[in-house]
């Protein structure tokens, strides 16, 4: 049983350190960076007063319509294909693997290495003399390397996939080891065959581990970084290189901040408009 | 001379009261036991006796100490929990010694305080056990040992044989009395079991909705309930409709419907009735008789019980089926009923 | 299911290719990562003994490490304690707020801490850089300790206080040892997680680079990539190392308070 009201205080007193650092860390910064996003670069500091020509910019230049774009479907191609090859490993440790907690360790180890170390390896992996390349050169399979491998969306897509699986494993163990195994027997005994049963009892029944992982790795992918910078060259870049570069030497602070706020609303509208439709669909279903 | 007094506590957690002014007193020594169903309040009263919440208004006086702003750590009460809160890091006798860390005792003088404490509660030899490696059985001695060897003014018990099997159950109850009159502890047992209050107490306070219904000897309680709710609660009981007709020093007749005229003893019936009133007429059902003459019934089930059998009985104009308990079952289905007027009793309608 | 089994273990294989190119090619006596192999060579280990900016870098990402676990799995112990052991209005609300920065991408934070730091005239420093790591971290150290609370018997802590003990002994004595597996697994966790995140240290270290930034600005030199490799084979290993230890210990020693015969 809880504390009482008594000692709410001592609870709150608690709680505040920790809120206090993400009140000065998160949102004073980003406080700031809206208050940003509303001015203009005037040299190396800001000009007077507050205009929305920031977000004007945004909107107005194809250049940049064309990089959000393409974000949004890397994004989408990536959480599509992360959640596509994960669903089927996510089934097997939740029903036919036998000793789960080796499997899930296994599954979620290389995650907790450095995010850029493990791009890095499919720079070397995919580069036009790299391993992929070299090895099928020895082979004898091709006779030059392969050049689409590298600096494209492709490498993008394959290298952030692997980069967040574990976030689809998770999320889809989980909602499919919840799933009560006596609904499985049940639906044998009424007659169903085990694809059936599938796809009439254990799919809908993950969905929202499914929808979950969707959300967690679709909202962060469309922000990074490090990814398009190593394997995406000029083709495979996104909206993070675009506002890296406004931040970096004599670039243009409030236009990166209005990069940053218009990216961020739009993955936030997206991921919003994709979970109210995935309830709507389960109701409909229902 | 009362150890503890509460007066008028009353709790609520943001809806209606769950304590709803509670007066009890609780003489020192005694053994006694609060009774309810589940969301009776009296597991929080416990807790407010033993200062893990705080009564929104009321007084808990201990020796005539008022002990509401009194942290739990400071009152002169220990608790035996549920869950019995054995911390898993400590074997049994750290257990039990956890208490006594301020005292500072020399450690021969501790060692042969633990050691009596494990006799009392017939432990001996386990003093190096690791918590996790006992039975419930076990713990729940442990958790006991734990709280008595601080020689507490008042232990408080919160339903401390709910998770153990019948057999042990039984038999922990003998041992759990024989503790307390041997330490001469006054205990308050919480409980929903009726058998465990009635068995173990020296008196016993039924609550029904965070107010206490009625405080008496676990006789006087199954004897003479002083409401439905209680009778009810308390074994097994028959609930006829009945009109107060007379009341007289010589007894109190009423109008029993299927049952007739009746005149019962004036001390049958519940204090505040008045002549004119609806009342429940109660009767246990081993104190139902068949008899030659009576009013007249079927057989509609039957259970053999070991040394009792029980039986449902319909009557006719009567929907609900009488429970007659009775060492040897009649012949034949058609039987005739007795309900001997000093077994009668009279409650509150409650309308 | 024998199919199902095979593509569990060949996604398991993808899932450790890259992460098994390092080691292998760290040993390859080449300054070229491509096939054939060359032969076993340790020389690139042993360039990184004699490489002095490396190893600043490395003691640079190890006070960032050690100041950002400590702190964040302090901040974290008391949120969690105070959201599990109080009845707090708006808890829910709060762990949402503090979990936030998971939801935003990394290159924002990091340019707005750098505004943040413009408007308060403040350099860009290692102590920046652990700002940033716990705004990340904090949330992982909350939902190792959460549930090492919830794990734990509310009674026990009640039990003390019942026996005498004010709330500073309770937690001496009962909170803390229960909670200890819990404390080092966040302590761990959070470690490697500073450790090896990039991208704020990118842009709030200023001149002292941790070894994350050190690596990247090696990348664009090919000669030194083997020895990017070796490094990057340590980590990796060291990485995994804590992990595991750290899984190992956050199970240890679970509370088994349930009554039982």
């Amino acid at each position: 049983m809880a504390q009482t009201g008594r000692n709410s205080a001592e609870g709150y007193s608690l709680l505040v350190p920790a809120l206090g650092v993400m009140a000065l860390g998160l949102a004073a910064p980003l406080a700031l960076l809206l208050l940003t996003s509303l001015k203009s670069q005037s040299g190396l500091g800001f000009a007077q007063g507050w205009t929305f020509a920031q977000y004007a910019a945004v909107i107005g230049r194809a250049s940049y319509r064309v990089l959000f774009l393409r974000s949004l479907l890397i994004s989408g191609a990536v959480t599509i294909l992360t959640v596509a090859l994960a669903y089927p490993v996510a089934y097997f440790v939740a029903f036919h693997a036998r000793r789960k907690f080796v499997w899930l360790v296994a599954l979620t180890i290389p995650f907790w290495t450095s995010y850029l170390l493990r791009v890095f390896a499919w720079k070397i992996i995919l580069g036009f003399n790299g391993l992929i390349n070299s090895g099928l050169m020895r082979l004898h399979l091709i006779h030059e390397p392969l050049s689409f491998l590298l600096y494209n969306p492709f490498a993008v897509v394959v290298t952030l996939a692997h980069a967040w699986a574990a976030f689809a494993i998770l999320p889809i163990y989980v909602s499919l080891e919840k799933i009560d195994r006596s609904l499985l027997e049940a639906a044998s005994d009424l007659g169903d065959g085990a694809l059936r049963r599938f796809l009439r009892i254990t799919l809908p029944l993950s969905m929202p581990g499914v929808i979950g992982a969707a959300i967690l790795i679709f909202v962060p992918t469309t922000g990074d970084y490090v990814t398009p910078e190593l394997v995406g060259g000029p083709r495979g870049a996104m909206i993070a290189n675009l506002i890296e570069v406004q931040f970096v030497g004599a670039g243009n602070w409030p236009l990166g901040a209005a990069l940053s706020l218009m990216g961020m609303a739009m993955v936030a509208v997206i991921a919003g408009l994709f979970v109210a439709a995935a309830r709507a669909g389960a109701k409909a279903a229902r | 001379m009362s150890f503890l007094s509460l007066r008028a506590v009353t709790k609520s957690f943001g809806g209606p009261a769950v304590v709803d002014a509670v007066s009890l007193e609780v003489e020192r020594g005694e053994f006694f036991a609060l009774l309810g169903p589940s969301g009776c309040g009296k597991t929080t009263l416990l807790r407010m006796i033993a200062g893990f919440e705080t009564p929104d208004s009321g007084a808990i006086v201990m020796d005539g100490e008022t002990m509401n702003q009194v942290p739990p750590h400071l009152r002169p009460t220990n608790m035996v929990f549920q869950s019995y809160a054995i911390f898993p890091h400590l074997n049994v006798f750290d257990n039990i010694a956890y208490g006594l860390r301020k005292l500072k005792l020399p450690k021969s003088a501790l060692r042969s305080k633990i050691e009596a404490m494990l006799a009392t509660v017939r432990l001996e030899g386990l003093e190096d056990r690791a918590a996790d490696q006992l039975s419930g059985g076990q713990r729940q001695r442990v958790a006991l040992a734990r709280a008595l060897v601080r020689a507490p003014k008042l232990l408080l018990l919160d339903e401390p044989l709910g998770a153990l099997d019948k057999r042990l159950r039984e038999a922990m109850q003998v041992e759990l009395r024989a503790i307390q009159r041997k330490v001469g502890i006054t205990f308050l047992l919480v409980t929903h079991d009726q058998e465990e209050a009635l068995s173990l107490s020296d008196r016993v306070a039924v609550m029904g909705h965070g107010k206490i219904l009625q405080v008496a000897p676990p006789r006087a309680l199954y004897e003479r309930p002083n409401c439905r709710e209680v009778a009810d609660f308390i074994g097994e009981i028959n609930f006829f409709h009945a009109t107060v007709r007379e009341i007289a020093t010589t007894g109190v007749t009423v109008n029993a419907g299927i049952l007739g005229i009746v005149t019962l003893p004036r001390d049958n019936l519940t204090n505040g009735i008045k002549e004119g009133d609806h009342i429940l007429l109660a009767i246990r059902p081993e104190h139902v008789g068949f008899a030659d003459a009576g009013v007249a019934g079927e057989i509609t089930a039957s259970t053999f019980l070991g040394e009792r059998n029980h039986f449902q009985v319909c009557l006719a104009g009567r929907s609900e089926p009488v429970a007659v308990s009775a060492a040897a079952a009649p012949s034949g289905q058609a039987v005739h009923l007795s309900f001997p007027p000093q077994f009668l009793i009279g409650l509150p309608s409650g309308d | 299911m024998k199919s199902l089994r095979l593509y569990a273990l060949a996604y398991l294989a993808f899932l450790y290719l890259p992460v098994l190119v390092l080691p292998v090619f760290s040993f390859n006596n080449s300054e070229f990562i491509a096939f054939p192999l060359s032969g076993f060579t340790i020389r690139w280990y042993q360039g990184l003994a004699a490489d002095t900016a490396m190893q600043h870098a490395l003691g640079n990402s190890l006070k960032v490490g050690f100041a950002t676990a400590l702190l964040s799995t302090m901040l974290g112990l008391a949120a969690a304690r105070a959201v599990t052991r109080y009845r707090l209005k708006g808890a829910g609300a709060a762990l949402g707020f503090i979990s936030l920065p998971l939801f935003i991408p990394d290159i924002v934070l990091a340019l707005s801490l750098m505004l943040l730091l413009g408007a308060g005239g403040l350099p860009l420093s290692l102590a920046a850089v652990v700002l940033g790591h716990l705004l990340i971290c904090v949330p992982f150290a909350l939902t190792v300790l959460i549930a090492r609370f919830e794990g734990f018997d509310r009674n026990l802590e009640e039990a003390s206080a019942d026996l005498g003990e004010d709330p500073w002994m309770t937690f001496w004595r009962v909170t803390f040892p229960l909670m200890l597996p819990g404390i080092v697994a966040s302590l761990l966790l959070t470690f490697i997680t500073s450790f090896d995140e990039f991208l704020l240290a990118f842009f709030l270290s200023g001149t002292e680079a941790t070894l994350p930034v050190y690596i990247w600005g090696q990348l664009r030199f090919p000669e030194r990539l083997p020895m990017v490799l070796a490094l990057g084979a340590l980590i990796l290993t060291a990485s995994v190392a804590l992990v595991i230890l750290a899984e190992h210990v956050r199970n240890l020693g679970a509370p088994k308070t349930t009554v039982g015969a």
